[in-house]
């Protein structure tokens, strides 16, 4: 057979087999870990542990409640916190900065997203925690070290600052600049302009960025467990510690394996954890969709 | 409102210069651009222009692409501005006022002129909040007021009754040719005095084409019109004078069958005729 022909033959093959090979990785881990946490599932009922706040392995006693609702907590502050600076500081890089700036100031975003979490954590612990623990909580007259949920929350903005920003500049970078001239020919001032046409038009773009943050901040473990204190109990206010789900796996994995069904427990919470991000991934895809489907 | 100490000798010397291009002397210019050199990153798009733009008619500027018609029209609102590295130097007259002055407003400026792109842009909002955008901007709050707005640039624009029913619905599910219309009656809405069209129906068919043409005609009789196009056909159909600009340069200005018909200049000839596009 013709060489040239064999070799677009193999090319295809070849890459077809190693994109079932990657898919196939995902699913082995989802099957794996419902494997691994069937234990867990048969022993006690999936309504109860989602509900049980109480986290006692010793007593056989497992409640996921607490740390969902920690990987909750400290998402949300991480959301609150980063979306509203993200939106003003890419409006600002597209439409107000010059080309000077703008091209100093994204590579240098894109390094922020390269430095490793740990760094990050390191920062949250000697600095975010002290003066949350130091100066905000007993000016606000709290009683906290610190270690909490909103330490995380806040770490968390920060990291995911800089994937958020360069998305939102991508986005609002595609606005054509005919629309913007629409606007600003009618005598429409240059926020006016942004608030209600920019921003508009960019909304469902500037959703998905938020969205990917969001991902990430899920996922996050080594910095947040750093700085959130991580203690098994519902968090009433910022200042209480919280206990995330990614810290839960990666503190306790490899410990105290003797106790029966623990690592099952930990196994339901990879999977939990697997379960929302991928919930959530789908969820913001069929909002986007509609969005998209309503602007066109 | 801003006075301008020269502006006797340089009118006169204007006149003078369109007489010679065999230009009946415009009574009431609407717009005068004296001097006018716009540069962009350095490169001379648009050099010593002088021009008297006569109200309630129809100019079109013509010319081979890149020539600076475009630049030149959205020097007239200011939209050049928003290119990087342009400077303007001379002045651009509207109703005697130096749009260029230190201190002038360029939004009110932009308000005395509806622009109507290449392509219609409607805003993402629906066909109501498109026209009522404008008069919104500029402090109109009252419902009723916001309503017949609407209803009467709809109306000038003939789309009234094809949208009347679905007001709310989002502009973006009108075809192009009603986007267009749209488009203009937004324009219109703000009360301009000028209406700016750049090739404003190069991406329509034929029969929303001629719809437009045939709006602007009727516009004529309360709005000047300044329109950029590459197609004779439609400046020759449209326009009462007409401006052919070569290489950032007015080669000849004059009334539309003077300029197509017994052009001056070699290249207006070449041009009118083909040989150039």
């Amino acid at each position: 057979m013709n060489w040239r022909l064999l070799k677009d033959k193999i090319a295809r093959f070849s890459s077809i087999t190693l994109l079932v090979l990657a898919l196939a990785v995902i699913v082995a881990i989802v099957a794996g870990l419902v494997g691994k946490s069937t234990p867990l599932l048969q022993a006690e009922s999936l309504v109860d542990i989602l509900s049980d706040s109480v986290w006692s392995p010793m007593k056989g006693r497992f409640g996921f409640l607490s740390f969902i609702l920690g990987t909750v907590w400290v998402t949300l502050i991480a959301l609150i916190v980063a979306t509203p600076l993200c939106v003003l500081a890419s409006i600002y890089l597209v439409e107000y900065a010059s080309d000077r700036l703008r091209n100093m100031v994204l590579p240098l975003v894109n390094v922020l997203a390269a430095i490793p979490p740990v760094l990050y954590g390191v920062w949250g612990v000697l600095f975010v925690v002290p003066l949350l623990g130091n100066y905000i909580a007993p000016f606000l007259g709290i009683d906290s070290s610190g270690f909490s949920v909103f330490a995380g929350g806040l770490v968390l903005a920060v990291m995911i600052f800089p994937i958020m920003v360069s998305i939102m500049v991508e986005v609002l970078s595609t606005i054509p600049k005919e629309l913007k001239d629409a606007s600003l020919s009618l005598g429409a001032t240059q926020w006016e302009t942004i608030t209600k046409v920019v921003l508009q038009k960019a909304k469902p773009g500037l959703i998905a960025a938020a969205v990917l943050g969001i991902s990430r901040a899920f996922g996050e473990t080594v910095a947040v467990l750093m700085v959130c204190g991580n203690i098994p109990q519902i968090p009433k206010s910022l200042f209480d510690a919280g206990y995330p789900l990614p810290a839960l796996i990666a503190n306790n994995f490899g410990e105290m394996m003797s106790i029966p069904l623990y690592d099952s427990a930990l196994m339901f919470a990879a999977l939990l954890l697997f379960v929302i991000i991928f919930g959530f991934n789908l969820l913001s895809r069929i909002i986007l969709n509609r969005l998209e489907e309503k602007a066109a | 409102m801003y006075p301008h100490p020269s502006i006797k000798t340089e009118e006169t010397q204007n006149l003078a210069a369109l007489n010679s291009a065999g230009v009946v002397p415009v009574a009431t210019p609407h717009i005068e651009i004296k001097d006018l050199n716009v540069f962009i990153e350095g490169n001379h798009i648009l050099k010593n222009i002088n021009l008297s733009i006569p109200n309630n008619s129809v100019t079109s500027i013509i010319g081979p692409s890149g020539c600076g018609k475009t630049t030149l029209l959205k020097t007239l609102n200011r939209l050049v501005d928003d290119n990087k590295g342009v400077t303007v130097k001379g002045s651009v007259l509207v109703n005697g006022e130096d749009i260029y002055a230190p201190g002038a407003e360029v939004t009110h400026i932009r308000k005395k002129m509806g622009l109507l792109s290449q392509k219609p842009f409607p805003l993402p909002m629906s066909i109501f909040d498109n026209v009522a955008y404008g008069p919104r901007i500029h402090g109109e709050r009252n419902k009723t007021v916001l309503r017949g707005i609407v209803e009467t640039q709809l109306r000038n624009v003939g789309l009234w009754d094809e949208v009347k029913d679905r007001l709310e619905s989002s502009a973006t599910r009108l075809s192009i040719g009603q986007q267009q219309r749209l488009c203009l009656a937004r324009g219109l809405a703000v009360k301009p005095e000028i209406i700016l069209g750049d090739e404003s129906t190069s991406a329509l068919d034929p029969i929303s084409t001629q719809t437009i043409e045939n709006l602007l005609i009727d516009l004529k009789s309360d709005y000047t019109i300044i329109l950029v196009t590459h197609i004779l056909r439609q400046a020759r159909r449209v326009s009462d004078y007409i401006i052919f600009v070569y290489n950032g340069e007015i080669v000849e200005f004059g009334k539309t069958e003077d300029v197509l018909l017994n052009p001056k200049n070699e290249i207006t000839q070449q041009y009118v005729k083909g040989f150039i596009s």
